[in-house]
Order: structure tokens, then sequence, then C-alpha cells
């Protein structure tokens, strides 16, 4: 693809610090979110959850629920018409097996769906729902991932689950998904390698906590047809879902969503909007669902549990030959994502070493009865990091190298490839891709030089307890799904001088909507307050497949770009009819349309003209665009931590965390860096305090924010984050995506910097304090004269 | 209204009781059910910029100011309120809106879901401490918490706008 932009532009709108436009009004309170707009008379809908982790239903009596005063219905499984859905927010047809019904004779874990209530108010539904009697018979449930494949227990005995497409769906072997591909003889160049080495990385099921709990509201509008706001990241997806789950056709069902109170993939499903429409389209009368703290961490979705196994193999100069990634991932009692997330645990890590003789990806993704695993930011690709990336320091280690040395002679740059862009997709074949922007060169060497990165000496004891070491990891990501993704924008000028940007984008709090509008001006060459952003309805903004995949900024953001590009030809051919000159002899310079002669209109007084003084050539003048890339163009990053140990107790701080970022041109250099300080921190909570414990029955105990621990304001003691020079020209003025990326790197570059610190090598996070003192107390590091050698 | 049973429905089945209050400088009158919170109270009364985001007392989004001092409303009963000035991020209109110019021009205004009971929190922290250092700043607001922002992008925020309400005063 040829470059559309000029490089050396002087932008006026794009790389710049412009405030959200929805900023101001969120600070202030003003009404935003679903349950702000919730109907004061909509039914309140509370879901019976199983307190089994495996179970069948034999009998639901609600005939006492039913009595009770303000009580309207109780749904259960034979309320229903039996139809295998998926609710993974996901292309058409979904990569996810079609193996969950809205409500079902099983229960598969504690938390699963067993009947619906709804009530005229909150204390009458919760009330009912005590009343509701349910008898199950409790099953053995499969909790070990590591024991689920071919376990005499299937979590999936039903036979009327299906994939939609190969998957290598197997449900009589607790199997969702399976995979394997290899590029060269990987197992004859690891015996012909002068080093080789086999470890296993396990990362846990990782819970989003977006402060919104999920929320949705349904009710039927003056033409009778379904409508549902809702906090979702796809609202188009939602749609499709909603209609295939409910055997209704799509035009009798609309979606729109309000601001979003935060969704990092969490809000890519569908969790609340089915119970909700189920209760409108049985009583007529709005209905709302929403969630309790408790519910979103033990019945959503959570991050992919892994069991990660990597083979390196190099010779003696460090040169990598090889690497083997075979993955046993946990999609919990559902299979939404299961394939495609596990796949990225390869797609966006291999691509990295692109210069090995052999490269191998597979594995199996199984089911358990555990909270079913989803999207989650970062993908499979922060799991498939933290293995890969701890891999490499073992390596360096090995080969008595240094870790940033090592991976600056094996990694990818500008102009390369990787057989893996062609092999792996998401859930199919990937697309050949030449890198035309990495800057990973200088990511590392800045990077290094942020946090004072030196071989020789990465620790240093700051008294007798504490000592204080450096880390590091380098990351891709990518920028939406090529050939799957699709995203698509309308303009129309209004009086004034305005614009109407209408866009299927879903802006989940991260600016999108903002960033949207300034590429839009930028193309125009006006201000971006003279673009009115309408988004994420069905029924009235065009189709986009919603927020994820790192798919806004380039899938999006070109779709706007086109159609600035063409809102601008429609304008330019309007004034060139107007005052009969040429075609294509008219330029507008935002304000001012010029002819040959000279200055013809202003932009305000055609807007005028177009809409109420032309007579018979009145029109309203619009334009549209839409974009789905042959390529995903990966954003890079490198990131160096400084961490302080505390060997006494096992704690670990982050003293400072430096993130050199390559995302293509920043649209909006402020919110393109609040998205990296806010991954890092996602990341570090992973790596440090957010613990996922079960009892030994199978129910999630660390399911409130007391029990499970996100990073305080207190646990973030610095962020250095810069970006890079860099320009993709396949992307809108050079950009590419920036949500993702800055999640990857914290478990690996902790991890390598505890062992600089100690020598402790620690392959399963979270790295808490609990596991670090006690592989202390177990390697008997602290009697060896660490210390003092050290000092 | 009528149930489907033809039952009527009662929607204070238990005892309600009536709490004056004032809200943003409005005299209230309230029903509230005996354990009930004042979070429910003021959401179902259409203070809707009262965010509800854990149910423990864990996450501070629904953080009003009760006499002035920041207050989880999710753990304050709602008899409590009794005779009571609560403010919102509604009451405080003016200085939430000098704040906000701050925050957004740092882009970590984000979601913004936890935005107004963070706002709460940082006027009430202007109002009681005196040039607050960076672990000041932390230690004040660690009980409102943010998973879009990392929370560096607040600081620095917070610090202009700090640094501003101080050049005003001098």
């Amino acid at each position: 693809m040829t470059s559309k932009f000029d490089i050396h532009n002087q932008f006026k709108e794009v790389k710049k610090e412009r405030a959200k436009i929805d900023g101001k009004g969120l600070v202030l309170g003003r009404p935003a979110y679903t349950d702000d707009f919730a109907p004061q008379d909509a039914l309140v809908v509370k879901i019976i959850r199983s307190p089994h982790a495996f179970a069948r239903i034999l009998r639901i009596d609600t005939a006492k629920a039913l009595e009770l005063p303000g009580v309207i219905c109780v749904l259960t499984h034979e309320d229903v018409e039996r139809i295998p859905i998926t609710r993974a927010g996901q292309g058409h047809p979904e990569p996810s097996p079609r193996d969950k019904f809205i409500l079902d004779r099983y229960v598969r874990y504690v938390g699963d769906e067993a009947a619906v209530v709804a009530a005229e108010d909150e204390e009458s539904a919760a009330e009912a729902a005590e009343l509701v009697e349910i008898e199950y018979e409790p099953l053995e449930p499969v909790l070990n991932f590591e024991k689920a494949m071919d376990n005499p227990v299937r979590v999936h005995p039903e036979d009327d689950i299906k994939e939609n497409f190969p998957i290598g769906f197997e449900p009589e072997r607790n199997i969702a998904a399976a995979y394997h591909m290899q590029v060269g003889d990987v197992d004859t160049v690891l015996e012909n390698s002068e080093i080789t080495m086999r470890r296993s990385y396990y990362t846990q099921a990782q819970a989003h906590t977006a402060l919104e709990p999920h929320t949705a509201f349904t009710y039927l509008d003056l033409h009778d047809r379904l409508n549902v706001v809702t906090s979702t990241q796809n609202p188009f997806h939602t749609r499709r879902l909603m209609g295939q789950a409910l055997g209704m056709p799509l035009r009798r069902i609309r979606v729109k969503k309000p601001r979003i109170g935060g969704g990092f993939g969490g809000k890519q499903h569908l969790h609340v909007e089915l119970f909700a429409a189920l209760v409108t389209l049985k009583t007529g009368r709005p209905a709302k669902v929403v969630m309790t703290r408790q519910e979103v961490f033990e019945a959503t979705f959570t991050r992919h549990q892994m069991r990660i196994d990597v083979r390196l193999g190099s010779d003696k100069s460090g040169r990598i030959t090889a690497v083997d990634m075979h993955v046993l991932s946990n999609t919990g009692a559902y299979g939404e994502h299961a394939l495609t997330v596990f796949m990225v645990a390869g797609s966006k890590t291999l691509p990295i070493y692109n210069k090995v003789d052999a490269v191998q990806f597979g594995g199996t993704i199984v089911y358990t009865n555990k909270v079913p695993a989803g999207a989650f930011r970062g993908y499979g690709a922060i799991q498939g990091n933290f293995a890969l990336e701890s891999a490499i320091d073992e390596l360096a280690a090995e080969l008595g190298m240094d870790p940033l040395e090592l991976r600056r002679k094996n990694m990818i740059a500008e102009g390369e490839t990787s057989d893996i862009f062609k092999i792996m997709g998401e859930g199919t074949e990937g697309v050949e891709m030449v890198v035309e922007s990495c800057k990973l060169d200088y990511c590392t060497s800045r990077g290094a030089e942020l946090i004072g990165w030196n071989p020789e000496s990465n620790a240093r004891w700051i008294d007798d307890h504490r000592v204080r070491a450096k880390g590091m990891a380098i990351a891709m990501q990518g920028s939406g799904i090529p050939l799957i993704d699709m995203g698509s924008a309308i303009m129309e000028l209004q009086d004034g001088g305005c614009f109407k940007l209408h866009i299927g984008a879903t802006d989940l709090g991260t600016g999108s909507d903002t960033i949207l509008a300034q590429i839009a001006a930028e193309e125009l060459g006006v201000s971006s307050d003279k673009i009115i952003v309408y988004s994420s309805d069905t029924d009235r903004t065009p189709f986009d497949v919603g927020a994820y995949a790192s798919s806004t900024t380039y899938v999006s953001g070109n779709a706007v770009y086109t159609a600035a590009v063409n809102m601008k030809q429609v304008l330019c051919s309007a004034v060139e009819r107007k005052f009969s000159q040429e075609e294509h002899s008219v330029s507008f310079d935002g304000t001012v349309f010029w002819g040959d002669e000279g200055r013809l209109i202003t932009l305000d007084e055609l807007s005028y003209d177009t809409l109420y003084h032309d007579g018979k050539d009145m029109k309203t003048l619009t334009a549209s665009g839409s974009f789905s890339g042959e390529k995903s163009p990966p954003p890079y990053m490198a990131g160096f931590v400084e961490i302080e140990l505390d060997v006494d107790t096992g704690k670990i701080d982050v003293i400072n965390y430096a993130a050199v970022v390559d995302c293509g041109t920043p649209i909006n250099t402020n919110l393109a860096r609040v998205q990296v300080e806010g991954a890092l921190v996602q990341g570090i909570g992973m790596t440090l305090y957010e613990d996922v414990l079960y009892s030994e029955n199978g129910r999630l105990r660390t399911n409130t924010l007391f029990d499970y621990k996100i990073p305080s304001r207190m646990d973030v003691r610095k962020l250095t984050v810069e970006l890079a020079e860099s320009y993709e020209p396949s992307g809108p003025f050079g950009a590419k995506s920036v949500g993702e990326i800055g999640i990857d790197t914290p478990l690996a570059a902790i991890a390598n910097a505890l062992y600089n610190a100690v020598g402790i090598r620690l392959r399963s996070v979270p790295l808490t304090p609990e596991q670090v003192w006690r592989e202390i107390r177990k390697t008997g590091i602290l009697k060896s004269g660490i210390r003092k050698a050290a000092d | 209204m009528n149930n489907r049973n033809g039952k009527s429905v009662n929607k204070d089945r238990r005892d309600a009781a009536y709490i004056h209050c004032t809200v943003n400088g409005r005299k209230r009158e309230f029903a509230v059910q005996p354990g009930e919170m004042l979070l429910e109270v003021l959401r179902r009364e259409g203070y809707t910029e009262v965010k509800k985001g854990c149910d423990t007392g864990s996450c501070g989004v629904c953080t009003v100011l009760i006499e002035g001092k920041p207050v989880l409303s999710c753990s304050y009963l709602a008899m409590r309120a009794d005779g009571k000035n609560i403010s919102t991020i509604r009451g405080l209109e003016a200085e939430a809106s000098k704040f906000a110019d701050f925050l957004t021009a740092t882009g970590a205004d984000q979601c913004g879901f936890c935005t107004p009971g963070f706002t709460l929190s940082v006027i009430a922290m202007k109002r009681e401490l005196k040039n607050p250092d960076e672990m000041e700043i932390k230690k004040y607001l660690s009980g409102n918490l943010c998973r879009c922002s990392g929370y560096e992008g607040h600081l620095r925020g917070i610090k202009r706008y700090l640094e501003a309400s101080h050049d005003e005063q001098v």
C-alpha cells in the first residue's frame, strides 16, 4: 500500500492534545450511562444463579415467588426456546462454539443462570429470587484445567451444541477448540541447536473490574420493536447475537450504547441483555438488569487461565534458532473466544523473533466448571508475552548474555516480515504483511536510557532487606483483525457550517469519539469542534464491529478518514456546480472554497445556500466511508521496570515503569499516553496483586473488591511513558493502535527484574508476597550471603 | 397496580420512615426503608450522578459530601442522613467545572464512571489539606479507585488544579 499521507505534513488537528469531547460532562455527572437512562417503571430483573459448580436441574417451583406482591414473572429453561448460542461479540460466523443456552437444564459453574425473576421493584425481585425453589442434582465438577481433557466427567454432555466452522471442537473430550501450526521442523532444529531449554509458565484468570457493572434495559417502542440500551463494546454484534438467541429478525431489534463505564473486553459479550429482553418480550414492559459486583466477578467472563510450555533453541552467539509454544487454555464452562484468545498468544508474540529456522505453536482450550473466560485487553498476547519474554531472559542467563542484547539481536525490524502473519489469524488464516513501521530498535534503546539499564549491575541493595532491580520485555499487538473487522462512517454538512459524523464505533471511555472527530477535522481542514459526533446505535449509525482487537483508531479511523475525503469531494463538486466551474477546479482550505479566479464562497455560506437558498438545487450534502484492513500493523513497545523487593516480606513494589511505545502517529497525544498508562497499571495489577482463588467445591472466593485487589493510586509510584516517532503508511495520518499494547510487558518485565534482584525465577503469576517469600525461603538465598555480596 | 394474580402491589411493604435533608442546597424529604443505604435513595430520587460500583464500600464511585466530608453513600445508612447537608457533584458544579478543565486536559478522565465521586474527594481534599505533597494526595484519594487511567494522569491534573487554585488565592 502506498503512503496516503505526507509524513512531513504539519498536522492541525491530529497529533495534538485535545480534551475528550464528553470529558467535562462526565466529570460534572450528567446522565451518561445505561442505568442513568433506565425508565422509572422498568421491571427489575434478577438472575437466580447456580450455587453448584456442576448440576442438573431436576425441578423448579415458581409458585411461591409468583404469589409475592409485585412479582410479574419467573422464567426458567422451560419458558425459553432451546437455541444453542454464543455470547461472544465477534465477526460472523463466530469462531466461538455455540455451547450455551439462554437458560438450560444444566448449570456448569457457580454463578451460571438457572432462572430469572422480574418484579416491580428491587426488593420484591430480590425476595422472589429467594422464593423460587430449585432442586439440583449436584454432579462431580471438573475444576483442574490440567486434568480436564479426556476427563470422565463431561462439562457439556448435551448433543445439540456445535461449532460454526471447524475449530477443533470436541466436547466429548472437554475440548472447546484446538489448533496446531509449524514452520520448519522444530524438533530437528532444537536437536541441532547448541543450547536448548524447556520451561512452563502459568497465568491466572484476571478479572476486568470495569467500575460500571454490566447493565442493560429493554423496552418495546411505538413500532413494537425491541430496543436494547446496554453497556456493550459492540452494539452491532449484540443485535445479531440477540436475534440468533431470541429467534427474532434483526430488523425488530435496536441496540444502543450510551457512555460505558469501562470495558477492557469485559463488555464484548452478552451477559445481561438477553434476560432483560426475555422479560420485555414476555410482559411488554420495560425491564432492566444491573449486575451486582459479585455477579460481575462470578458470572461474567475472566481472562483465560493458561499454561504455556516454551522450548527455545539458540547457538552460543545468541542467535535464536527455534521457538515452540504449546498452550493449554482454560475457557471455563463456556467457549467464548476460546480459540481466538489462544491463537493470539502465538500470533502476537512469535513474529517478534522472526529470524528463527523453525517455529511451532499449538495446543488445546479446555472446558472446566469454572467462571467462563472471554475477551480481555491483551487477548492472549499478554499470556504469551509472559511466557516468551520470561523464556528469553532465561535463555540470556544461560548464554551469559545481556537480555536486552539478546532481544536486539533477534527481534523484528521495519521492512521485515514473519511467516506467522500469513499462517495465524484469529480463528482462521492470517494475511501476509511486510512491517512498514517498527521502531523497536528505538524503543529498546530509549527505554534502556530512561531506566538506566546496565547489564553489569541491574540490582542494588538499598538496605539490609530491600533490593532494587531492573527487568525488561518487548511486545507487539495488532490493529484490528484484517479482512474481518469493518468500520464505517457517514458525514453530513449542516447549516452553520458544521458536520454530523455518525459512526458505528464504540467509545469505551478511551476517547474514540474525540479522536475520530480529530481525523475527520484534519482531512477537511476544519477545527474538530465543528464535528458533531454520534456513535454506537444500530438504528442511526452505520455498521462497525465495535471496540475490540485494538481496532478503533485504525479500522474506524480509516473509515472516518475515507468519509472525510469523500465529504471534501462532495463539497467541492457542489461548489463547482453552483458557480459553473470546471470539474476538479475548486479547492477547499477549511473555511473558503477557491476557484481558478479566486474566492468563491465560505463553508458557512455554502451550508445555508444548500439548505435554504438554492431553490430546486437544494440538497443535503452527505458522504460515507467504510474500511476493512488488508493487514493489521502491529504497534510495538519496550517495557523497562525497576522494582524494589523486600526479601523479608516478599513484597514487590514497582518503583518506575518506563514504556516506549510505537503506535504510529498518536492521533491524540494525551489519550494515547493515558491508554498506555492505564494498560501498564492493569498489567502490573495482574502481575502482583490480582490473585484468583477458588474454594474446593469450585466457588470463586475472590468475588468482591475486598478480596480481589486491583491497584489503587498508592500502588503507582512512577510511570514514564514515551511515544516513539513513527508513521504507519496504511493508517489514518500514520496511526496504529494503542489500546492493548501497554498491558503486555509488565508480567515478564517484573518477573525478569525479580530474577535480576535475587536470582529467583518465578514462572507463575501473580507474584504475590506469599509466593515470592516462600521461594526466597525455599532457595535459601538469604543464607547464601547474597545480601552481602550485592553490597 | 396489580400483579398477575390480581393482588394489590404494595411497594412499601416494610415500614418506611421519612428523613429530611438538604441535597445540593434544596430541602428534600425522602421515604426510606430500614437498612436502606443512602446511595439507593439518592439514585431512586434521580441523583444519577451518584454511581454504584461495588456494593462493599471498596471503590469510591458512590462518594458524596456530607457536611463537606467525603462519604461512601453505599455504606451510609439513609436514616443517618436525616438533618444532614448532602452534596453530589451537581451541587458543586462551579468548582467541579474548574477541576474538569484540568483533568480533561490530561486525558485521564477516560470512562468517567469514577469521576464524580473522585472529583468530590479532590474538592474536599483541597479544602482540607494545605499544599499537600504527592504522597498526601495519593493517600487522601486512595479510596477512589480507577481502572482506566493508571492514576498518573489524575495526579498531573490534580497538581495543576491545586497550583492554579493556589495562584488564584495569592
